[in-house]
C-alpha cells in the first residue's frame, strides 16, 4: 500500500478500462442474448491483476465488485465478494498464470468465471434471489473466447501509456 | 523475497476481512433498510455509466425523428389532436361524476377519496440483474421520488420505487418474483394477492380457494389494485385473469392473470403522489 511513494503511472487507463468494461456490463441486449454476456468486467480485472499485481489485488476488486452491486441492483456486496476473491487468486498465482500461452490464459479465465457463478448461483440461493436465466457456464464460454483479444487490446495500451 | 512473503500474507488477511464483510454487508442490504441512504449515494455515484450507456438510446430517438418526413409529423399531429379532444371530452364527464361520487359519499359519511399528482419518468436503457424484472428511471430524490412509490403506465400498474438515488430510482416491475400487490376483482369485489412469476407477462394469484374459485373469478375478469396495505391507491387496473384451474389436490386454486400495463416495451412510466390535501 506503499502508493505515495512510489511513482504510478496511467491511472486514466486503468479507470477508463473500468468504466468501459461497467458499461459493455448494462448495455441492453436482445433477451437471447443476456445469458451469454461475457463477464467483461471480471475479464479487465484478471488482466489488471496479472499485470500489475504489486498495484491491484483485493482492495480493487471489492470496491470494483460494489461498483457491479449499484449498478446492475443486486444484493450490496455479492459481486463484491466474488470480484475481491477471483482478485486474489489472480495476484496469488500471476507469476504461474503470466507463463502460459494465451489459449492456456483462456482457459484459465473460463474457470475463474466458472467459480464466480457458482459462488453467484451459491449466493442467490442463500438469500432466496432467483436464478440467472439460462445455462451458468455460459457466459464463462463467451469469456473464454474473447479473451484473447481483450488480451491483445490492454497489452498495447498498458504499452502505448506505459501503465505500471 | 521477504517482502513479498509479507505482501501476500496480508492480502491474504485483506481477503479474508473482505468476503465477512461483504456477507455482512449482504444480510444487511436483504434484511434490513440501513443502507436505504448509502445506496442513495452509489446510486447517484454511478449515475454518470447508466447516463453513457443510455445516450445511443436517445441519440438513436433523436435521429428518427429528425428523419421522419414532415407530412407524417404531420399527420401524428393531426391524430394526436384528435385524441387529446375526445380525452378532454371524456374528462368532462369525469369531472362531473367525481363531484357528484364525492357528494354521495359525503352524504353517506364515508372519508372522501383522495386524489393523485403524476409526474412522467423516462426509462433507461440500461440491463439490471437479468434474474429479476427491474427498471431504471430517470427520476430520482432530488424530483421527491421515494420509496415504495407507485409507477404506472396510461393503461396499468407497472410496479414501485425500490431504491433511490439522486438522479434516477430502481423500479420493481409487479411481474418481478419479489413482488406482491394487493388486488380485487372489479365484477365480485373478491380480494387476493397478485404475486410476480419472473416471467414477462404472467401474475399469480394467491389464497384463493378451491370453491371461491367458482363464485368470485371466471377468465377475462379485470383486477385493480385494493388499496391494502396502503402503498398503492386503489382501484387502478392491473390485469386481466387468463388462466383458472382448480386443483383439488391443493388448498388453493391456480389463478393467473396477465398485466395490462405494456410492462416491457415502455419508454415511459408515471410517477404517482397521494394529494393529501
Amino acid at each position: 500500500m506503499n502508493m505515495g511513494l512510489k511513482q504510478h503511472h496511467g491511472s486514466w487507463v486503468l479507470i477508463l478500462s473500468f468504466i468501459f468494461g461497467f458499461m459493455l456490463a448494462i448495455m441492453p441486449l436482445p433477451v437471447w442474448a443476456i445469458a451469454w454476456r461475457p463477464n467483461w468486467v471480471m475479464m479487465i480485472l484478471i488482466y489488471w491483476c496479472l499485470a500489475l499485481p504489486h498495484r491491484l489485488g483485493v482492495t480493487t476488486g471489492w470496491i470494483i465488485g460494489i461498483i457491479h452491486d449499484v449498478l446492475t441492483d443486486t444484493l450490496l456486496g455479492q459481486h463484491a465478494l466474488i470480484f475481491c476473491l477471483i482478485a486474489y487468486i489472480s495476484v496469488k498465482f500471476h507469476r504461474q498464470i503470466r507463463l502460459f500461452s494465451v489459449w492456456q490464459q483462456a482457459i484459465t479465465v473460463f474457470i475463474l468465471v466458472t467459480i464466480s457463478q457458482v459462488l453467484g448461483i451459491m449466493i442467490r440461493s442463500i438469500f432466496g434471489q432467483p436464478h440467472m436465466l439460462g445455462f451458468f457456464i455460459s457466459p464463462a464460454l463467451t469469456s473464454m473466447l474473447l479473451w484473447p483479444w481483450l488480451f491483445i487490446i490492454l497489452r498495447d495500451l498498458r504499452r502505448t501509456y506505459r501503465v505500471s | 523475497m521477504s517482502s513479498s512473503i509479507v505482501e501476500e500474507r496480508t492480502q491474504t488477511i485483506r481477503v479474508i476481512v473482505f468476503v465477512l464483510g461483504s456477507i455482512i454487508l449482504m444480510f444487511a442490504d436483504h434484511r434490513l433498510d440501513y443502507l436505504k441512504t448509502v445506496r442513495t449515494h452509489l446510486l447517484a455515484l454511478v449515475y454518470p455509466i447508466h447516463y453513457l450507456v443510455n445516450l445511443p438510446m436517445e441519440w438513436g430517438q433523436w435521429l428518427s425523428t429528425s428523419a421522419n418526413r414532415r407530412f407524417r409529423l404531420l399527420e401524428d399531429n393531426a391524430k394526436l389532436r384528435k385524441e387529446n379532444l375526445h380525452l378532454q371530452v371524456t374528462l368532462q364527464k369525469f369531472d362531473d361524476l367525481k363531484s357528484e361520487n364525492d357528494r354521495l359519499r359525503h352524504l353517506l359519511g364515508a372519508s372522501v377519496k383522495i386524489g393523485e399528482r403524476v409526474q412522467i419518468a423516462e426509462i433507461l436503457a440500461v440491463d439490471l440483474d437479468p434474474a429479476k424484472r427491474k427498471i431504471l428511471i430517470n427520476k430520482g430524490k432530488k424530483d421527491g421520488v421515494f420509496i415504495h412509490q407507485p409507477i404506472i403506465d396510461a393503461v396499468g400498474v407497472m410496479g414501485q420505487v425500490i431504491h433511490v438515488g439522486q438522479f434516477s430510482s430502481v423500479v420493481m416491475l409487479i411481474t418481478d418474483p419479489e413482488h406482491e400487490l394487493p388486488v380485487q376483482v372489479v365484477r365480485t369485489g373478491l380480494r387476493t394477492v397478485a404475486k410476480g412469476m419472473g416471467m414477462v407477462n404472467r401474475l399469480s394469484l394467491l389464497y384463493l380457494s378451491n370453491t371461491g374459485v367458482n363464485t368470485g373469478i371466471k377468465i377475462g375478469d379485470l383486477i385493480v389494485s385494493s388499496g391494502d396495505g396502503q402503498k398503492f391507491p386503489k382501484g387502478y387496473p392491473v390485469g386481466t385473469i387468463i388462466e383458472v384451474t382448480p386443483d383439488i389436490g391443493q388448498p388453493y386454486a391456480q389463478v393467473h392473470a396477465s398485466p395490462r400495463a405494456a410492462l416491457e416495451r415502455n419508454r415511459e412510466v408515471l410517477l404517482l403522489w397521494k394529494n393529501t390535501n
